[in-house]
């Protein structure tokens, strides 16, 4: 996954009503746009949602998806964020199989440097929940591998521009 | 505030549109709509299928350049429209469908003849209604014209469900309204005009490539006042075709996958394009990464996406093109220096037009396609009306028939839908009565839609079917011919039906033309009489259309004959 040059975080306001996401992702399946993680949520205003895009694509693709984008009636505003202006992150669960001790308290060690917290402990797993850039939760997932990841569940990106940038 | 039923509050908000025909086909979802209609102050135009009504629709459309529209009921009365408004929206073409839908609690319960048109219709309109409460109902009919006819056009559609049109509410109907997300960009941005200005000043061999841009936002005299004022060639792509006079001396006509051979030719020569409201689609342009190679391009057009989608340009004007083509003609007035007619670039155009056609020759046969359209064109009137299917018939229409009168000429040319011609004519003879419309059809694509001779005949909107008759899907038959080696499959139609009793069959007049002479009688008799007439003209299966740029080559590949 994630960030490389070619990584970008595409932000839009959107219409908070019913069928915007499926004119969204309808759109991006018809233009052959190749999305990696899409998040939808409230704002602070009630009638707007904010949608949260992250693509690996050429500059080119990137112009036509955000003017495709742009084109949609539902759509208010599309931002490509500068990730060096922006705040971004997103939100892992990961169940991993840890039934003896010692990995049982490795997993808490290494959970507890990449300030993640344990969510749920049963006798055969252990719940991470991390929250960071994708390129954290990439890097905890490939310490943790060798345990074994049961499940896993990523939010996908959410991010914001910083400071007075509107 | 006025209380009424949703069904009566869409009638209302349609007259208040100025809309005076709809085309359109009952059914159980839309009876309220249809009951809303008796004593209502716009005439129903009853089809046949569906599909003709959304294609009627689109030919009304292409005339009045306001928004054409069709009713259907829900289920397979809405799928049916789904062509006819995957048609507009290639096109670009202004509409709005409304649908009848089960009622709301039967929504997703698997109803009836209930379907998803909302869903099926998402990637072939604009935007989509559904409204909840009747009292929505003005407000979005409002926003469905607004957004149909504005911008870079297109189909909207408005799905009903039954009981919000018969629920009763307090209607307002706005004046004005305004889409949050939506503001379509009308004039450009005065630098990136002067930044053409001199791409344009600084070209030996500029050409114009106009598109159909140009005949949406009836930019006719303005592009004419931009090509006089630079006095160089203009050729068009196959839906800009009728933008420009085609007997003008400065137009070549269409270039592309069946383009004129000098209008191909002769772009490839230029060192300046000026593409007005035009899209590079793959039939125009062939090959996106040959054309325009190392010339400079200036790229006009109303909708931001389309530049750099299929051709990166080095100046792009966005907005509408009739405003920019004002702007740019006042920047250009006080700077260009007027230009001989007889300047060598002009002078090559000259030269490449007779060379083709001095070299390109017809088929031996009395009757040819080429010789058929030559007539046509020859008998009817510069205003009259000309629609065409899509196929052989469609392409020797480009090739074979010149535009006089700009906005004359219209084709499904994005989708190519087959079926489209014949409504679509109905549709633009019910926008203007007065003057002869002519289908130029091949019988593949007439009898997708042929029942449409009942709409002609009993709303009293004759039109000329002009069918070149070859009792083969013809243009699948001639790329079999050249890149499967003859093998057919799948093509034959042989000679059924007879179109001459079919149309007799409607009421309407069927004439079978053998000769050349035959053929004049025929066309005189049509363009007089007062019921549809359609013209049965047979031509040689074998014909085939050209020149031909094969489909993944470029212009300069193009083949002029077999």
């Amino acid at each position: 996954m994630s960030q490389s040059a070619d990584w970008y975080i595409v932000s839009a306001l959107v219409e908070n009503k019913p069928g915007v996401l499926f004119r969204i992702t309808n759109l991006f399946r018809a233009r052959n746009f190749n999305i990696e993680s899409i998040t939808v949520g409230l704002t602070e205003q009630k009638d707007l949602s904010r949608m949260t895009i992250t693509t690996k694509s050429d500059e080119k693709t990137l112009d036509q998806l955000v003017k495709q984008l742009r084109k949609l009636i539902d759509v208010v505003e599309v931002k490509v964020l500068d990730l060096d202006k922006a705040v971004y992150r997103e939100l892992a669960l990961i169940k991993m199989k840890a039934v003896d001790p010692t990995t049982r308290s490795e997993i808490m060690n290494y959970a507890n440097i990449f300030r993640g917290n344990i969510i749920d402990i049963g006798k055969e797993t252990i719940t991470v929940e991390i929250t960071g850039t994708p390129d954290k939760i990439d890097a905890f997932m490939n310490l943790v591998e060798q345990y074994g990841i049961a499940q896993l569940a990523r939010t996908g990106v959410c991010a914001l521009p910083r400071g007075v940038e509107l | 505030m006025v209380e009424m039923t949703g069904a009566k509050a869409l009638i209302h908000a349609l007259e208040k549109e100025g809309v005076d025909v709809v085309f359109g086909l009952p059914g159980g979802a839309n009876l309220p709509i249809y009951d809303a209609l008796v004593g209502a102050n716009l005439r129903h135009v009853l089809v046949r299928h569906e599909q003709s009504a959304a294609h009627m629709a689109d030919g009304y459309a292409r005339i009045k350049r306001k928004s054409g529209v069709c009713f259907a009921t829900s289920g397979p009365g809405a799928t049916n429209i789904i062509t006819g408004l995957a048609t507009a929206h290639a096109d670009s073409i202004p509409m709005v469908a409304v649908t009848g839908q089960v009622p709301l609690a039967m929504i997703g319960k698997d109803a009836f003849q209930e379907t998803d048109i909302i869903g099926i219709s998402n990637p072939c309109t604009k935007y989509a209604f559904q409204p909840r409460q009747a009292g929505e109902i003005p407000d979005n009919v409002k926003k469905a014209f607004y957004i149909a006819e504005s911008g870079r056009p297109g189909p909207v559609l408005i799905d009903i469900p039954k009981d919000v049109q018969q629920a009763t509410a307090d209607m307002k109907f706005p004046d004005l309204i305004k889409v949050r997300g939506y503001n379509p960009i009308v004039d450009a941005d005065l630098s990136e005009v002067g930044r053409a200005v001199e791409l344009i000043l600084k070209a030996e061999r500029p050409i114009i490539m106009a598109g159909g841009g140009v005949i949406l936002s009836g930019a006719f005299a303005e592009l004419q006042t931009l090509a006089e004022l630079l006095m160089i060639p203009i050729v068009t792509t196959f839906k800009g075709k009728g933008a420009f006079p085609e007997n003008h001396p400065l137009a070549m006509g269409p270039i592309g996958m069946h383009g004129h051979p000098e209008a191909n030719k002769i772009i490839i020569e230029a060192d300046c394009i000026i593409a007005i409201g035009a899209r590079f689609s793959d039939r125009s342009v062939g090959r996106f990464d040959e054309f325009g190679k190392g010339m400079s391009i200036i790229h006009m057009d109303i909708d931001p996406a389309e530049i750099g989608k299929n051709k990166s340009v080095d100046v792009a004007i966005v907005g509408d093109v009739k405003s920019s083509l004002r702007t740019l003609v006042k920047l250009l007035t006080k700077k260009v220096v007027k230009k001989e007619a007889d300047n060598p670039w002009l002078k090559r155009r000259k030269e490449l037009i007779s060379y083709y056609t001095e070299n390109l020759k017809d088929y031996p046969r009395e009757i040819t396609a080429k010789k058929s359209l030559k007539k046509l064109r020859e008998l009817l009137p510069a205003a009259g009306i000309v629609t065409t299917e899509v196929g052989q018939c469609q392409m020797w229409a480009s090739l074979h028939f010149d535009v006089i009168s700009p906005g004359t000429f219209f084709s499904s040319t994005g989708l190519g839908t087959m079926g489209f011609g014949f409504p679509a004519s109905i549709g633009a003879k019910a926008a203007r009565p007065n003057v002869p419309v002519v289908d130029i059809a091949g019988d593949g694509s007439f009898n997708m839609t042929e029942n449409s001779l009942a709409v002609s005949v009993l709303e009293k909107l004759p039109v000329i079917v002009f069918l070149m008759n070859n009792y083969m899907l013809g243009m699948v038959a001639q790329w079999q011919r050249t890149f499967y080696n003859r093998r057919y499959s799948g093509v034959h139609q042989h000679s059924c039906p007879d179109y001459v009793k079919v149309a007799e069959a409607y009421g309407a007049q069927g004439i079978r033309a053998q000769s050349m002479a035959e053929l004049e009688k025929a066309i005189k008799t049509a363009i007089k009489s007062d019921v549809a007439t359609v013209i049965d003209i047979p031509i040689d299966p074998d014909e085939d259309v050209y020149p031909f740029v094969a489909p993944g080559t470029g212009l300069k590949d193009m083949i002029t004959g077999a």
